[in-house]
């Protein structure tokens, strides 16, 4: 349980080395470089944005090249596939990577015009469809559509909006020009939207005609080619069909592709790690012939680093102790029992300057407390099984996920505990299933008692859970006061209040409204009262008068004290927020009751025998899923609330930044091999 | 005839009504919100889901104590326990609190949730602190719940 003590250091080599260091550093991933130097006329920053953001640019169309690979040939991925992590390579397999790197952007460069072709291809086949569609009304006419007539007649072809038959046509005809008659007209084809027609007549009446028509909405066609709409309709299918043949032939290809998702992969990776190399590079003080490195390292790292940086090249490494005026990146170090909760301290914020490393006492907490809140012996048999089953099988997944899991196992031990202790096991499906199918009463004693048959003794027991985890809060603070020698704090904000806090307990205790809430009165001889009513006086006046001492005004420093004193009442309001021990263990005990007993009321009316098993265990799985994966986001919630607001209150501010050293790891799918 | 029964009945179906209607608004005011994220960035689907469960608990709640009430009055296992007016408003008045605190905390849970999955859409990296602030507004549910369940017991 630590904060990793951190140093400065400082690298000044020669530029014709400098590819290698930085790629060395990088390798390394120890180091968190500094960019924010100061330039001046002889140490300047190089401008290697372009650099950058071409490497990016590379990095991004290989991600783009991914994605089109995903779309079109997925890979076959298992539902924990996301569990896996990234691919360990060795440095020889890199290397090999590297020189072929001009190959696979080609290989991307393709997949993504590929992706434009197939794209293009089915835009075609939609117009052609498209086409076709609007040709099937003509398909009687059997010139071309763009037809205008023999050397002695003109033909008009077009459309009239709505539905016409022959006869309203040939009416309106009429009634416009009552004296045309040479003319001929022929309604094609005619759906509710419009009216296909081809009307013949002679050459002089044809203006005629078309004055008659259009009065009544006639409009020539969009499309007017020289062909029958018969050949163009089978011209435009089989366009449809040379298109979705070079459909089917690009995505052969795009599949046939897919096997180098491997290669496409490492070069997205290696660029967004060229991208970073440059970005870090581009904050470099350099000079004509020498640049500067600055950043933070691990103490532990740090000789290593420099004699193996100034064995290999011809620089400068100096290594200093952090000024006491800077605050130096946080980086974590715990055992395998406490890391696992570092991600939970990394949530609310990491341990700011002069602060210590809280993850070793929450650790324990956090098991425990988790723990009686889901409290079943079932449910934390489950999520232990469940957690080591996955860290065993994908021991490449990422960090996080790792922490998350091992302390699910933790917390999962705890609940196990804790239900062994109430008698939980998924509730009460022993004795449940017991009567239902066995007809037998069983009754398995509870190791230390059943919460829903004694909920006071179980809520009392909450707040002494409570006082102790607030407490050790306070310890916390009280030990940083201490180690900083300032006793005055540590007496007025530490000591001062555990005799007040303590004192008003011990006054509590003997009284008739704990006695009427615990079930048992408690006697206290005269002189433990005594002591316990000057304790909290004492304290209370020590708070009064002393938590404001800095202020030289007298009645103010009073006055402030006092309101010190006020909060008291927030360690009450948080001993009390403690009761969701028990609200919360008790609503993963009832709601589990409540599936069995419905669950046994079902099998019940079905008579027992095979089909009630089988339904029995359906209900009880699906049940049980529901009830655990509410109760132990509940958990998890609630748990989480109990150490930022409650006991993080007591001590902690967080607002550490974290170390994040110039590194390799920033990748999305390969991972080095070490090779330090 | 007694009306104890129908008292204590009416208390069970008032818990897991308004506590479920809570809920039910606040986790749909949430999935919407949740919806959303999800369409900008698929990556947040687990987070965000965290967020809109959050205020589905009173709807949890509410059932428990409607559970606890219909077992200790016998309505569960068919055979209703005589009762008289006095003991049913009894039961009436414990199932008070997680039904009508539940109905209220749960909406306003919601409407966190909506504004911490705004939180974890610009920062998902700040989640844990995201999901503090509906947590805050659950407190008060538990509260009631712990009220409702030590009176139920305690008749």
């Amino acid at each position: 349980m630590a904060v990793l003590q951190m140093q400065k250091i400082h690298i000044c080599a020669l530029k014709s080395n400098r590819k290698q260091i930085l790629e060395e550093l990088q390798r390394k991933g120890i180091v968190q470089v500094e960019t924010d130097g100061q330039e001046d006329e002889i140490f300047q920053k190089m401008d290697t944005g372009n650099t950058r953001s071409a490497y990016e640019k590379r990095a991004q169309s290989a991600e783009a090249a991914l994605k089109v690979l995903e779309r079109f040939a997925p890979e076959k991925a298992g539902l924990l596939s996301s569990l896996e992590g990234k691919k360990v390579i060795s440095a020889e397999e890199y290397y090999s990577q590297v020189k072929v790197q001009d190959r696979i952007v080609k290989t991307v460069n393709r997949i993504l015009s590929l992706e434009k072709d197939l794209a293009e291809a089915r835009a075609a086949q939609i117009r052609a469809e498209v086409t076709l569609e609007s040709l099937v009304p003509w398909m009687s006419l059997d010139v071309p559509m763009n037809y205008k007539g023999s050397r002695t007649t003109a033909a008009l072809i077009g459309t009239l909006p709505n539905q016409w038959t022959l006869d309203q046509v040939q009416k309106v005809i009429a009634q416009a020009q009552p004296e045309l008659d040479a003319y001929t007209v022929e309604v094609l084809g005619a759906d509710k939207d419009q009216t296909c027609i081809f009307a013949v007549c002679a050459k002089a009446d044809v203006e005629r005609l078309e004055d008659a028509l259009r009065i009544n909405g006639f409009a020539r066609p969009s499309t007017l080619v020289a062909q029958t709409p018969a050949s163009y309709a089978e011209e435009m299918e089989k366009a449809r069909a040379d298109h979705k043949k070079e459909e089917e032939v690009i995505l052969e290809q795009l599949k046939a592709l897919a096997d180098q998702r491997a290669q496409i992969r490492f070069v997205a990776d290696y660029y967004t790690m060229r991208a970073e190399k440059y970005g870090v590079l581009g904050g470099l003080l350099q000079s004509k012939h020498v640049f500067f490195v600055n950043g933070y390292i691990p103490a532990k790292h740090a000789e290593k680093c420099k004699t193996q940086l100034e064995e290999k090249y011809s620089c400068q490494v100096q290594i200093e102790e952090v000024p006491e005026d800077e605050a130096a990146p946080v980086l974590l170090k715990n055992n395998g029992f406490t890391a696992p909760v570092e991600g939970v301290v990394e949530s609310y914020g990491l341990p700011g300057k002069g602060e210590v490393d809280p993850t070793g006492v929450m650790a324990f907490f956090y098991y425990f407390l988790f723990g009686l809140m889901l409290g079943d012996a079932g449910y934390g048999l489950i999520m232990v099984i469940g957690c080591a089953w996955a860290l065993k099988k994908f021991p490449g997944m990422g960090d996080g996920m790792k922490k998350m899991l091992q302390m699910f196992f933790y917390c999962g031990i705890s609940t196990a505990f804790w239900g062994v202790m109430f008698n939980s096991y998924f509730g009460d499906i022993i004795p449940i299933v017991a009567d239902t199918f066995f007809g037998k009463t069983v009754t398995i004693p509870a190791l230390w008692f059943v919460p829903l048959d004694d909920p006071m003794k179980l809520l009392l027991f909450s707040f002494l859970f409570g006082i102790i985890h607030l407490f050790a809060g306070l310890a916390i603070k009280g030990y940083m006061l201490l180690r900083d020698k300032q006793y005055m704090d540590f007496f007025c904000s530490v000591v001062l209040w555990y005799a007040l806090l303590i004192g008003l307990i011990l006054i509590l205790l003997p009284t008739d409204i704990f006695a009427s809430m615990a079930g048992t009165t408690i006697y206290f001889p005269a002189w433990l009262k005594a002591v316990s009513k000057w304790m909290a006086i004492g304290g209370a006046v020590g708070i009064v008068l002393m938590s404001a001492r800095d202020n030289k005004n007298f009645a103010l420093r009073i006055a402030l004290g006092a309101y010190d004193l006020y909060g008291a009442s927030s360690w009450l309001s948080d001993v009390l927020s403690y009761s969701r021990l028990l609200a919360l263990g008790l609503a993963t005990g009832v709601i589990a009751s409540v599936i069995n007993t419905m669950d046994a009321m079902l099998a019940g009316a079905l008579g027992g025998g095979i089909l009630a098993a089988i339904v029995f265990a359906i209900i009880f799985v699906v049940g049980h899923t529901l009830n655990l994966a509410i109760n132990l986001l509940g958990a998890y919630v609630h748990t989480n609330r109990l150490q930022f607001v409650e006991f993080f209150g007591k001590f902690y501010e967080g607002g550490g930044k974290a170390f994040a050293p110039f590194s390799a790891s920033k990748t999305k799918y390969i991972k080095f091999k070490e090779e330090n | 005839m007694e009306l104890g029964l129908v008292y204590a009945l009416t208390g069970a179906a008032l818990a897991s009504l308004l506590a479920g209607i809570g809920s039910a608004i606040g986790v749909g005011l949430a999935g919407r919100a949740a919806a959303g994220a999800v369409a900008e960035n698929p990556d947040l689907f687990s987070k965000v889901l965290i967020l809109q469960l959050l205020p589905g608990t009173q709807g949890i709640y509410g059932l428990l104590v409607a559970f606890v009430t219909l077992s200790q009055t016998g309505l569960l296992g068919g055979n209703p326990v005589a009762m008289s007016n006095a003991t049913g408003l009894m039961y009436l008045a414990a199932c008070l609190p997680i039904a009508i605190v539940g109905l209220i905390s749960a909406i306003h849970q919601g409407k966190t949730s909506v504004a911490s999955i705004g939180v974890v859409i610009k920062k998902p990296d700040q989640f844990g602190k995201a999901m503090l602030f509906p947590a805050m507004v659950e407190t008060y549910a538990i509260l009631a719940l712990l009220i409702s369940i030590l009176a139920i017991f305690a008749l």
